[in-house]
Parts: C-alpha cells; sequence; structure tokens
C-alpha cells in the first residue's frame, strides 16, 4: 500500500525530503527544521484560511517542479504555495529572501510602538524574535507612530491596537471556534484595526485562545496583566477533567502561586489543544490542576533562561544547507573556555548551570585553574 | 482616420435606446453566436482576435477564457469588470454611459462562450447614475428577448445583474472584485486558487473588463482572423484611450494601434496637442500605475525610434526608458507641472486604497507618502530620495495582489528619471515652495547609442 | 425607528433574488446603499444593525464591510456632500484651489459640515472624470470642469434648493 501513495520530493536549502502532495512549503520546511524554517507571523496551522498576509515566510522558487522546472518570477508565500514534485525552494540560501524579509520586518515595526518594556507579550513575542534575527538596530522611520482610539473588549482580554500587525488569526479564531463573532477587523489600510465597533466585550467561552494566538501583544490576558514577566516564571504541564475543553494547560509558576494559564504550545509556537475560558481565566489553584511535569520549552525562547531541564537539542542544518561545508568558525569557543562543553548534557542539570557544572574532573583532586589569575 | 469598433456608433442620436441600437445592427452577434455557433467556437474566435484584456494586465482575453475549469454540475460565472478606479482612466465609463447596449451584447455572448448563466457587472459605487443606464438597457435586452430563458431558442438562459461597489480602488483586482460581490470586504485572495478554477461562491469564474467585453461583439460578427488584422503584432484590434491632463482635446479616443504616441498627442483627432500653447514635460502613457516618462524618451524610445501607441510600443526599453499600455489611461503633466506633487498625490492615493491586507503594501505606501509630502513642502532630505527607492523596491513583488506593484512603479520611475527634480526641492526648500522646477533637460533630445 | 417602507422592502428581496440561494451576504453593498438613502446620508450603528437583521448577518460582518468602503458616511454628513477629487489628473487641472476655494467660501475645513447642516466638504481619490476635471461627486452626479465661478453657481444652486 505505501508504494502506492505518490510523495512528492521537494528541495529547500539544498535538504530534500519526502512529502505528501498538497503539503506547503513551509510546512515541508518544519518537517526539515531548524533554520531552514521561515518565519511565519500569520499563518496558522491550525486556522483555516489564515497565512499570506504577512509576507515574512516569502521564499524563491528556484525550479517550479521536475515537469515544469522554470522558477517562479516572485517570491512566493510559503504558507500558502504547496510543493509540486522535483520542486526547488531557496529560503535562507537565497539573498533575495533575507532582502525582502528584512523588508517585512522594517515595515512591520515601522508603526510598531517597541514598548516591549511594559508589554506582557515580551519574551514570548514572535515580532520581538523576527527582530533579533533580522532587524536592524536603528529605524528609518522618522515619522509618529500609528495610534488609535482605544476599545475595551471586556475583563478578560486586553486590546492593544498599536501593537497589531493584522494577522487576522483572532478573527479566524472568533470564527471558527465561536459561535457567534462579535470582532474584527475594521476600517481599511493602515487604519485597519481589530475593534468590536460598538464597545462590546468579548465572552464567548472559547475566546481566551485569541491571547495564545497574537504572535504580538495585541492581544494579553487581562487578569495576568502587568503582574509579572514571563521568563521569571517556571512554565508546567497540567491537566484536569474539564467539561468544555481538553483540559491540557500550561500553569506558569512562581514560587507556589499560579499567574497565569495558557494553552500549550508546540515548537513553532502554536495551541496544541484549545482551551476554554473557565481553565484559562478561573482556574489559578495548584489544586485545581493534576500537575504533569515542566514544560518544554523551545531553547531560542528567553524563558528557557536557566531552564535546561527536559531540553531537546534543534536540528543542525547548517552543514546540510551549505552543500555540505562545515560553517566557518573565527574561533572555536571551547579552546579557551571550558563552559558549555559538547559533552555536557544541559538537560541533566537542575536549575541554572553554573560556571562548577562544567568544571573537568581533575586526575589528582585540585580544583580547576582560574584563567584569569 | 483610424479604424473604430467600439465607439464608431457611440455618436449616433439615440444609440443609448434598444430601438436604435437594434437599427444600426445590434445584438447581430448575439444571433450569429446562439444561432450557428457552439460556445467554444466562439472562444476560439476570441482566442484567434488576439484580444488582450483591456482592464491593464493585457492578458489574452481567449486564453483566459479556455483556462475556466467546467466541472459537471457546478455553475460557471461571468463578471464584467467595470470598478474603473484606475487615475487617468475613464473610457469604461465612457462605453456604459452612451452605447450600453454594446456591453451587454458582449455580455450575452461572452456568458454563453463560457456557460454563465448569471453574470454580473460590478461597477464602482461613484458611477451610480450609470448603474440606471446599464439597469435600463438590460430591461430592454430582457424585454426583447436577448436575455431570459432559452433566448432565441437556443437552450442557453441568462440573466444580467449590476452590482454596485463602494468606493475602493482594490476591487477592480479581480479576486478583490469577487469578495466585494460576495458582499466582503474587498481584500485580494491569495492566490493559487485562481478564479477559473475557484472564482465567484468558489465557483469557476472569468472576471473581464467593460472593454475587453464589447470587443468580442465585432470579433463575432467580422470573425476573429479579421480583427487580428488591425493594429501591430500582438497588439491586435482597437483600444479604447482615456487622455486627460494638460492637453487640448481631453476625452475618450478609439485608436487602432497604429498611430504614434506623437500623433495620439499632436494630431487634431485626438489630443490636439499641448494646452496653452506650453510644451510636454512628461506623460504617463496607461494609467497612474505605469511608469511615468519624459517628453524626450515618449515620443521616441531609447533607441531613437517611434514609439507607437501598441502594448510593445509603449513598453519598448523595460521600464529603464519604457512604460506600459496599462488601462489606457494617458495623463499629460506640460512644462509646468511638478513632478514631485504628482507622485505625492499618486502616492497617496494607492496609501488611501490599500486593502491593509499584507505588510509591505500597507505599511510602505503610508510610508512613502509621508516622505514625498516632506520632499514636496520643502523639509526633504537627499538621502530621503535613496530611502523612497528601497522602500518602493521592498513593496514590488512582495504583496499579496498587484497593488503593491502599482504603488511602487510611480515612484520609481519619477525618481528614475526625475532625479534631479527631487533633488532640487531638497536643494531649494524655499523656491520650491513657490516655483517649478519647470521643463528643464526633460524634452532634450537623447543621444542615440550607436550600435555597430 | 429604523425600518424600511414596504416598498424598498421590496426592493431589498428584488436585490436578494439575483443571487444563488444562501448567498444572500452578496446582497450587503447594494442595501447598505439603500440605507444610507433611506436613513439621512449615513449608516449608524443601529442602521447597521437593522440592515445585519434583514441579511441574517452578525452586526460585526456588517460594520466590516461599511468601515471598508469609503462611500459609506459613518457619520452623519450634510444635506449636501461636496466630494471633491484631487488625485493626480485632477490636480494637474487645479484641484488643490477649488479645494481652497471651497473652504474659503464655505469657511470649512475638510471633513467639517456648514454650521447650518447644508454642506459637508470631502477630499476624496480618483472618481474617474479625469478627462472632464477638477470635479466634484455631488449626491449621484459628478458636476465636472469646475471653476471658482462654477463652484459660486453650484453653491447658490443647492443653497436656493434647500430653502424651497
Amino acid at each position: 500500500m505505501a508504494e502506492e501513495k505518490k510523495l512528492f520530493k521537494v528541495t529547500i536549502d539544498n535538504i530534500t525530503i519526502e512529502v505528501e502532495p498538497g503539503t506547503s512549503i513551509l510546512n515541508a520546511a518544519r518537517m526539515i527544521g531548524g533554520d531552514v524554517a521561515p518565519p511565519a507571523m500569520c499563518y496558522y496551522s491550525k486556522l483555516k484560511g489564515s497565512g499570506g498576509k504577512c509576507r515574512t515566510c516569502l521564499v524563491e522558487v528556484a525550479a517550479g517542479s521536475t515537469a515544469d522546472p522554470r522558477p517562479m518570477p516572485k517570491l512566493v508565500a510559503s504558507c500558502r504555495t504547496n510543493v509540486m514534485d522535483g520542486m526547488v525552494v531557496k529560503n535562507i540560501t537565497s539573498e533575495r529572501v533575507i532582502d525582502a524579509r528584512n523588508g517585512v520586518v522594517e515595515f512591520l515595526l515601522i508603526n510598531h510602538p517597541l514598548d516591549c518594556p511594559i508589554c506582557d507579550q515580551a519574551g514570548e513575542c514572535h515580532l520581538q524574535d523576527l527582530s533579533y534575527e533580522h532587524g536592524k538596530e536603528g529605524t528609518r522611520y522618522e515619522f509618529g507612530r500609528r495610534t488609535f482610539h482605544k476599545h475595551d473588549l471586556g475583563p478578560y482580554i486586553q486590546l492593544h491596537m498599536t501593537r497589531c500587525i493584522l494577522c487576522y488569526r483572532c478573527v479566524f479564531t472568533a470564527d471558527q471556534l465561536t459561535n457567534k463573532r462579535v470582532h474584527g477587523v475594521l476600517d481599511r489600510g493602515d487604519h485597519s484595526e481589530i475593534a468590536t465597533y460598538i464597545e462590546k466585550s468579548l465572552d464567548n467561552d472559547f475566546i481566551g485562545n485569541v491571547i495564545d494566538v497574537c504572535p504580538v501583544g495585541a492581544l494579553t490576558d487581562k487578569t495576568f496583566r502587568f503582574k509579572n514577566r514571563v521568563w521569571f516564571l517556571k512554565p508546567v504541564d497540567a491537566h484536569r477533567d474539564c467539561p468544555k475543553c481538553k483540559g491540557h494547560v500550561t500553569l506558569w509558576y512562581r514560587g507556589d502561586e499560579v499567574f497565569r494559564v495558557t494553552a500549550r504550545k508546540d515548537q513553532w509556537g502554536e495551541v496544541e489543544d484549545w482551551i476554554c475560558n473557565e481553565c484559562r481565566f478561573e482556574k489559578k489553584k495548584t489544586s485545581d490542576w493534576v500537575i504533569d511535569g515542566p514544560t518544554n520549552v523551545n531553547r531560542h525562547s528567553v524563558i528557557s533562561q536557566g531552564q535546561y531541564l527536559g531540553l531537546k537539542m534543534p536540528t543542525e542544518v547548517m552543514p546540510e544547507v551549505m552543500g555540505g561545508r562545515q560553517p566557518r568558525l573565527l574561533m572555536d569557543i571551547h579552546s579557551v573556555s571550558e563552559v558549555n562543553r559538547k559533552d555536557i548534557d544541559l538537560s541533566k542539570i537542575e536549575g541554572p548551570a553554573h560556571s562548577t557544572d562544567f568544571e573537568k574532573p581533575r586526575p589528582n583532586g585540585q580544583q580547576a585553574i582560574d584563567n584569569n589569575q | 482616420m483610424g479604424r473604430k469598433l467600439l465607439l464608431n456608433k457611440a455618436h449616433v442620436e439615440g444609440i443609448l435606446t434598444y430601438e436604435v441600437y437594434r437599427r444600426e445592427g445590434g445584438y447581430r452577434s448575439v444571433e450569429k453566436a446562439l444561432k450557428t455557433m457552439s460556445p467554444d467556437q466562439v472562444t476560439e474566435e476570441v482566442k484567434k482576435s488576439g484580444l488582450r484584456g483591456r482592464g491593464g494586465a493585457g492578458f489574452p482575453a481567449g486564453m483566459k477564457w479556455s483556462f475556466l475549469a467546467k466541472p459537471e454540475g457546478v455553475p460557471r460565472y461571468l463578471v464584467c469588470n467595470a470598478d474603473e478606479s484606475e487615475p487617468g482612466t475613464f473610457k469604461d465609463r465612457y462605453l456604459m454611459e452612451f452605447i450600453p447596449h454594446l456591453l451587454i451584447e458582449g455580455l450575452i455572448v461572452s456568458s454563453y462562450a463560457l456557460g454563465s448563466n448569471r453574470t454580473y457587472i460590478y461597477i464602482r459605487g461613484e458611477y451610480a447614475w450609470i448603474v440606471d443606464i446599464l439597469e435600463q438597457a438590460i430591461a430592454e435586452a430582457n424585454q426583447n428577448g436577448w436575455l431570459g430563458k432559452n433566448i432565441l431558442g437556443s437552450g442557453f438562459d441568462c440573466q444580467v445583474y449590476v452590482q454596485r461597489g463602494a468606493g475602493a480602488y482594490i476591487c477592480g483586482e479581480e479576486t478583490a472584485l469577487l469578495e466585494s460581490l460576495e458582499g466582503k470586504r474587498g481584500n485580494p485572495r491569495i492566490k493559487p486558487p485562481f478564479p477559473a478554477v475557484k472564482g465567484l461562491w468558489d465557483c469557476p469564474t472569468v472576471v473581464n473588463n467593460v472593454e475587453t467585453l464589447a470587443a468580442v461583439v465585432p470579433i463575432i460578427n467580422d470573425g476573429g482572423e479579421e480583427y487580428a488584422k488591425i493594429g501591430i503584432g500582438k497588439s491586435t484590434g482597437t483600444k479604447l484611450i482615456s487622455a486627460c491632463g494638460n492637453i487640448n482635446k481631453p476625452g475618450v479616443y478609439e485608436i487602432d494601434m497604429t498611430i504614434s504616441v506623437e500623433e495620439f498627442l499632436y494630431s487634431d483627432e485626438y489630443c490636439g496637442g499641448i494646452a496653452n500653447g506650453k510644451r510636454l514635460k512628461a506623460c504617463i502613457p496607461g494609467g497612474s500605475s505605469v511608469p511615468i516618462l519624459p517628453a524626450n524618451l515618449l515620443l521616441k524610445t531609447a533607441k531613437g525610434e517611434t514609439r507607437m501607441m501598441t502594448y510593445e510600443s509603449l513598453a519598448d526599453g523595460g521600464f529603464a526608458t519604457g512604460s506600459m499600455m496599462g488601462s489606457g489611461g494617458f495623463i499629460v503633466l506640460d512644462e509646468d507641472q511638478c513632478v514631485v506633487r504628482n507622485t505625492l498625490t499618486l502616492a497617496r492615493f494607492y496609501r488611501h486604497e490599500s486593502c491593509g491586507q499584507c505588510s509591505p503594501c500597507r505599511e510602505g505606501t503610508g510610508w512613502m507618502e509621508k516622505i514625498l509630502k516632506n520632499i514636496e513642502y520643502g523639509k526633504g532630505k537627499k538621502s530621503d530620495i535613496d530611502l523612497l527607492w528601497d522602500i518602493q523596491r521592498k513593496i514590488e513583488g512582495n504583496t499579496i495582489c498587484p497593488l503593491g506593484d502599482a504603488a511602487a512603479w510611480p515612484v520609481a520611475a519619477a525618481i528614475r528619471h526625475f532625479r534631479d527634480e527631487f533633488e532640487w526641492h531638497v536643494d531649494n526648500p524655499v523656491e520650491s515652495q513657490h516655483r517649478n522646477f519647470g521643463l528643464a533637460h526633460y524634452a532634450d533630445p537623447l543621444p542615440v547609442p550607436v550600435t555597430a | 425607528m429604523t425600518k424600511f417602507s414596504d416598498d424598498k422592502l421590496k426592493k431589498v428581496q428584488e436585490i436578494m433574488a439575483r443571487y444563488p440561494d444562501g448567498k444572500q451576504k452578496s446582497a450587503l453593498l447594494p442595501v447598505l446603499h439603500l440605507a444610507q438613502e433611506e436613513f439621512g446620508g449615513w449608516l449608524s450603528a443601529e442602521t447597521m444593525d437593522y440592515v445585519a437583521g434583514l441579511l441574517n448577518l452578525e452586526p460585526i460582518e456588517v460594520y466590516e464591510v461599511a468601515t471598508f468602503y469609503s462611500m459609506y458616511n459613518l457619520k452623519p454628513v450634510g444635506r449636501y456632500l461636496f466630494e471633491v477629487c484631487q488625485t493626480g489628473p485632477c490636480m494637474l487641472k487645479g484641484s488643490d484651489d477649488i479645494i481652497e476655494y471651497i473652504k474659503e467660501k464655505l469657511g470649512i475645513a475638510v471633513g467639517e459640515t456648514t454650521p447650518d447642516g447644508l454642506f459637508t466638504l470631502k477630499t476624496v481619490e480618483c472618481l474617474g472624470a479625469c478627462g472632464y476635471a477638477p470635479m466634484m461627486q455631488l449626491g449621484k452626479n459628478f458636476r465636472e470642469h469646475l471653476t471658482r465661478e462654477k463652484v459660486d453657481s453650484i453653491i447658490e444652486e443647492l443653497r436656493a434648493r434647500a430653502g424651497n
């Protein structure tokens, strides 16, 4: 049977894999993983119709397919373009892509308030991550940033329209998870905004999920507002018997106190199972939950600071991307420092790592030599 | 006098009415198509004619029709794009206003070819009075058996409806138009799928411009091959050009694509030359989105050849020294016009009309407008010109729909050809507020490269 | 109470019949035009909710659409709305001067309404009358080849009409 199913061969950044027909370039790249996966600010695999808008996932199609190997003239949105058999895609190996992506990031930032110091999303913000990877230090934008009238969305959800990048994920969420959508995208062009038009609170049982799908700090949890920085919190997976949802969540602790509850997210930052408002906003005691254990936190998240337990090493794709060549290192850090030695498995260290964790066992019980002395 | 196929009867008294239109030979093509031809034969004639889409992109209409998916049991739709909104373009308005039955006739034949039993004309909301004209013409066509059930005993049913937009340039983009027709915001769809497969209400759909559909009438009457004999090369048939700006005779002209730009601009049959005895400075030959050309590149190509009013000749030299036929909106600037200000108004237009869906267009159009405003009002810097160039470059090609390109090209071309006018604005912030840069060297003959 | 007359309700039914079954959302733009004409030249939240009810849509679907298109007025406007085009081709033919003149003559800025509630001035982008520039939209029709004198006579004409 397996042989009957025709798979498509696609090469992305010199790495070839086989995928089911109907797979998008983005999802094929995610299967390869690592740096080959384009960033996605609006696409959300669990939301039908999402994607295509933010343009951060643009890639170059160097050959359309085996049957028609012509390149595509324009960069394409990898989240909304399906692979063809024999397609050759360039993501991080394309200068055009990097240039366009830098441009998109600049566009997304010119009107963004950059108020990360007072934004609850800081530390788990996809725009922040994107800016670190593709942004410039300075801005070329010398004009006042866009502002909006404030809208109150009720007791649970805080809207900061100035931070919104109009990914439409929250609109799709309300459409697909709730039976009555009361918010949407109003106005047009650079004044488009997420709003309800007449002041209305969002109070459907599942509407809290808009907080989790929002890639930026536009929709945040009002019950957690200004309570704590996410990187000071310890995420722990937990579950409960919930009549409305599956009840699989992440509890965010500081000490013994649960500061907030979110859905569990996968390595791409996407919600694994939608959760209901009751689980999210009303169950903030440890006794409400059965604890499953510490949450796996993506290495590149700031939340992973000092938390290596259960760490999964990311796939190293650089040599493959570079066609078999090893990246040229200016120096080998291990020749001068004993910290972060490859043979020490960070995930086995409980709590933050200290320099003592890297000390080499000395044959005669001597202390490690301090190089500075 | 060039040949006229669309407007040859436009000045006949009473042509607006069914009686006169019919007496002048109207609806012959419907008789011919429905009584003597199969739908595929109609499509074949359109293919043979070489007719290219008259909305702006210039894609061969017959080929577009042949892409239409025809799954069993699924309705197909023809939608007429009458959302004419490209600055400088007002040709479809003229056609609909003065000879509406020509469009209805073309729609019936085309609907027959494509198998569309419900056909919609999506017209821009501001053309409110034309809705009445079209609905009157449709009512007359119904009364006389050209629309409705079993037209001319052919077994083909067709009804035409007019849908009015409500103020959005973006709805001229075919998928935004379909969204709007479905009662939604005019956000362009992400393609694929293309309308030929999934269009109106997810059914296979063809969207064609008013002029394209009207041209089907002479193509069926005279045959595609006859039509293809008019014009030069791949620019077959006649084209409506709406001429405006600083000319003596602004208006809508039908040309047969065998005349030169110079003839079109200066002969009394067409634009009648630059108004008030002034000199030509620049021209946007195909609607606001296409590259602006200085006088010395408009009349002659960079190779020194006479530039013709054809798709190929207007595009000769690519974007470096050429432009495009576009929608046929011919905008003329005289020596006293300011290219910076003109570019600013166009940038403002595109910012205003961006739907806001994708980041480069939503953010980039506003940014360009702000910088251009600074330059125009004497607050610009030299580096702003390079910045503008970089912004337009990062919008172009990276957006969901062609509005991004349409916003980028005018800025790019203005800087490419009129950079010294921009620099003059920056260097003379005070003087530029009460005087224009003028004609400068923009009409001076260019050295023609000698090829061995 | 916001409610169409029987006559207009018939018109709404007629519009809805243009589309296949189940596609009544398509009637939204035409019905909003009708509502704007009927209920004072603008769309209040109440009017939009009424339209939503007629077409069996969620109110937010109507708000999203009404705020997208520039021809729907979301605030009350004067009895006569001057929508003057200011895009390229009109600019080349002096639209800036016409706008300045109307501002001066009526004593209002763009976007404002005269205290007597008669005139509102708006600037708009290309309306497709480039060959007959400068121009403005006035209700259902275009007024073209504008000059200062023509503006005077339009204002006079409308004042006289309003006096009746």
